[in-house]
């Protein structure tokens, strides 16, 4: 009952509003998606904090996101002890910038002045989500190994069996609680995104590169 | 040939005092609210000093502007392919405190006050925080060179002078000082618009005014150190940029913006200049020293008729185009020479011109040392003996070029030569006239300059036309979608966040 509850139901909970109300925000609300960049009033420890961070769980979350398409491509590289141990220690090292990185970011939210000013409630939740969840990944990564093994035969399977409409929560069961939580604070994550500046994540400038360098709008022509 | 019209300014820096009310007006329109509090769209520096924000001059550290690299035009803040890169943190963005951190007063402490032997004080609060503030610097504190040697001796542009001309220019025997007004230049190649990643900032077709869609703006702040003028300025409250929108609402009726409008000096003109935009990337790729001369040659003849039918292909109206023929900012630029854009090696090709002041009477003598002129000759004594290094004009208005700032001086005093000669008397016509010969001017010319110089009116000075919003995309679109509202857009409250 539980386990349906908590993975079966609030995945779908988070993924579906996360979906609409990305989608409700962009449309009625564009004004509000912005980075809400506070470079402006600090930027000494913003470099360390924000560069830390973001690269960090770029490559973590690229991680996550090859085993969960691929999960035989991860177990083949695997086949080979050196490779895991490869493997696992790039992600290792990457979650601890991420760690580094956030706690950079959220001691200098609460110890500069000028930015206390623009931290809002939601800012303060998801720092604490984003720090748990980074934390508890090193945790799992070094009590529970292999992640990428495991990852691959039990997390991707039930993930696909989301999506796919059809869950199978017993895939994932077994696993200690730890591990549990860790999938818990990732969705958590999931539903928090449209509600706060995380939307920045779904706004990311790649079409910067196709375009031309210079817009022009005729009012009476629209767009040129 | 693709002809398009742009609202052009020239600013008369011999004519500004200085007083600030065109950056009042400015205020108390448009950036009176939080998170905009800091910024000034207008600002008035005196120049030498270091400008708002601090040093906005120095590229090497705010890497605004375009550079030629490869043969090929760049924004110098990053190449597209590294561009990505610095989006989590801009290591050239500008902070507060390059600007300053806004204050008010804790006046209700005036009125609550407790009873006490001594009178309450009105403490300076941030307009960030609410907390008590030591005030360090003000958007105009190197005013009147209030701060120097301090504001002054760090000036950018004094790199292009020798040591004995910055020691002259900073000792108190022969200061010397004039005021440079600046809002948003809407260039005609804005690197603003380049750099956005968003696409938020964009160029209006019809008159060239650059805007920013505050919904597409997701603050990426690339904007802001793109910009080599520091024009695009951060709300740190909304997370969105903001800069100078020329008053469209009012240059869309034929209205003079705010800060043209209550310019006291009279200083400011405004009119539509025809350009070809197909010239902007050739001439931007050409050497420094050739950058006024293609500045100005991208700027169209509007009584050529091949100029006329490119335009009108364009979808400029008849009286645009009638505007550009009698356009004060076409003839201070390209008919007279006189009108000089802002540091021209940033090639982005601004759209706002300055006369440059010919500064004070007074000259500087052989030794260094300025007397107080005796008699009319040294009143007028030649360019050469001026106070004001040309050097440091070139390193402003003339891409570190002397020859079109000397041209422009040069014709100006002739014509105050000539002037002083006409009216009062007390120079030889015939040395006035070879003057006027001599900086490639006539009498006739000379009239004309002093008319719009002096006399001017103000339909003289303003010489817009009204846009046809009557003709835009909207009533092509359901006129009711926007009933209610302000005509500016959205109504929804500014605020940061979802």
């Amino acid at each position: 009952m539980l386990t349906n509850f908590l993975f079966v139901g609030f995945p779908y909970v988070a993924l579906v509003l996360a979906i609409v109300v990305s989608i409700l925000r962009f449309t009625w609300r564009p004004f509000s998606y912005s980075s809400l960049s506070s470079q402006f009033l600090e930027t000494e420890s913003l470099f360390w904090g924000s560069s830390l961070w973001h690269w960090g769980i770029l490559w973590v979350l690229s991680g996550h996101l090859f085993a969960f398409f691929l999960p035989e491509a991860i177990l083949a590289w695997n086949a080979r002890p050196l490779r895991l141990y490869l493997l696992e220690i790039t992600g290792l090292s990457m979650a601890l910038l991420a760690l580094v990185g956030v706690v950079a970011l959220i001691v200098r939210r609460f110890t500069d002045r000028r930015v206390k000013v623009v931290t809002s409630p939601l800012d303060v939740v998801l720092l604490a989500v984003l720090l748990y969840q980074v934390a508890s990944g090193i945790d799992v990564a070094i009590r529970y190994r292999w992640g990428s093994a495991w990852f691959s035969t039990n997390a991707a399977p039930y993930l696909w069996s989301l999506i796919k409409l059809a869950p199978r929560p017993e895939l994932i069961a077994p696993l200690p609680w730890m591990v549990k939580l860790h999938f818990l604070s990732g969705f958590l994550v999931i539903l928090l995104l449209p509600f706060t500046r995380l939307v920045h994540f779904l706004v990311v400038p790649i079409f910067y590169y196709w375009r031309r360098p210079q817009v022009v709008i005729w009012n009476r022509k629209g767009l040129r | 040939m693709d002809i398009r019209s742009q609202v052009a300014m020239v600013f008369h820096l011999d004519k500004c005092i200085g007083c600030h009310t065109c950056s009042i007006a400015c205020k108390n329109v448009w950036t009176d609210r939080k998170g905009a509090d800091y910024m000034w769209w207008n600002n008035v520096e005196t120049k030498p000093g270091t400008g708002y924000p601090t040093q906005w001059e120095n590229q090497e550290e705010y890497k605004g502007g375009w550079v030629v690299k490869d043969g090929k035009l760049q924004l110098r803040l990053t190449s597209k392919g590294k561009f990505l890169q610095k989006i989590f943190h801009q290591p050239s963005l500008p902070t507060m405190d390059e600007y300053y951190e806004p204050w008010t007063y804790r006046y209700e402490d005036l009125f609550n006050g407790p009873e006490r032997d001594d009178q309450p004080t009105a403490i300076p609060v941030s307009k960030v925080t609410g907390q008590y503030i030591d005030i360090e610097a003000g958007p105009n504190w190197d005013d009147d060179l209030g701060g120097s040697p301090l504001y002054a001796r760090n000036d950018v542009n004094l790199a292009a002078m020798s040591e004995e001309q910055r020691l002259q220019l900073l000792s108190i025997e022969t200061l010397v000082m004039f005021y440079l007004p600046r809002i948003c230049n809407h260039c005609a190649n804005p690197a603003c618009v380049a750099a956005c990643p968003s696409g938020a900032i964009y160029k209006r077709g019809e008159d060239g005014i650059v805007l920013i869609n505050q919904n597409v703006c997701r603050g990426w702040r690339y904007c802001v150190s793109a910009c080599p003028y520091k024009k695009v300025f951060y709300n740190w409250s909304t997370g969105k940029s903001e800069k100078c929108l020329l008053c469209y609402p009012r240059v869309e009726t034929g209205q003079a913006p705010a800060c043209f409008h209550s310019c006291v000096g009279r200083i400011r003109y405004m009119g539509v200049l025809l350009y070809d935009a197909d010239k902007i990337e050739a001439a931007g790729l050409k050497p420094d020293a050739e950058l006024v001369t293609a500045h100005r040659d991208l700027l169209a003849d509007p009584n050529d008729p091949a100029v006329i039918e490119s335009a009108r292909k364009n979808g400029v109206s008849e009286q645009v185009l009638k505007a550009a023929r009698n356009s004060p900012v076409y003839r201070f630029v390209k008919d007279w020479g006189l009108a000089l854009a802002p540091h021209p090696e940033y090639r982005t090709f601004p759209s706002l011109f300055y006369v440059p002041a010919l500064g004070p009477v007074t000259y500087a003598m052989e030794n260094g040392v300025a007397l107080n002129p005796t008699s009319t000759e040294e009143i007028f004594a030649p360019l050469e003996q001026a106070r004001l290094p040309m050097s440091y004009l070139a390193s402003l208005f003339g891409a570190g070029q002397e020859a079109p700032v000397r041209y422009a001086m040069k014709k100006m005093l002739a014509i105050r030569t000539w002037k002083r000669a006409t009216e009062v008397g007390d120079v030889d016509l015939k040395v006035a006239l070879a003057g006027l010969r001599e900086a490639d001017c006539d009498p006739e010319q000379a009239e004309a300059i002093y008319r719009l110089t002096s006399l001017c009116s103000f339909e003289d000075r303003f010489v817009i036309p009204a846009s046809h919003r009557e003709q835009a995309v909207e009533v092509l679109t359901n006129p009711l979608e926007r009933k209610g509202a302000a005509g500016f857009g959205f109504r929804e409250a500014p605020q940061r966040g979802f």
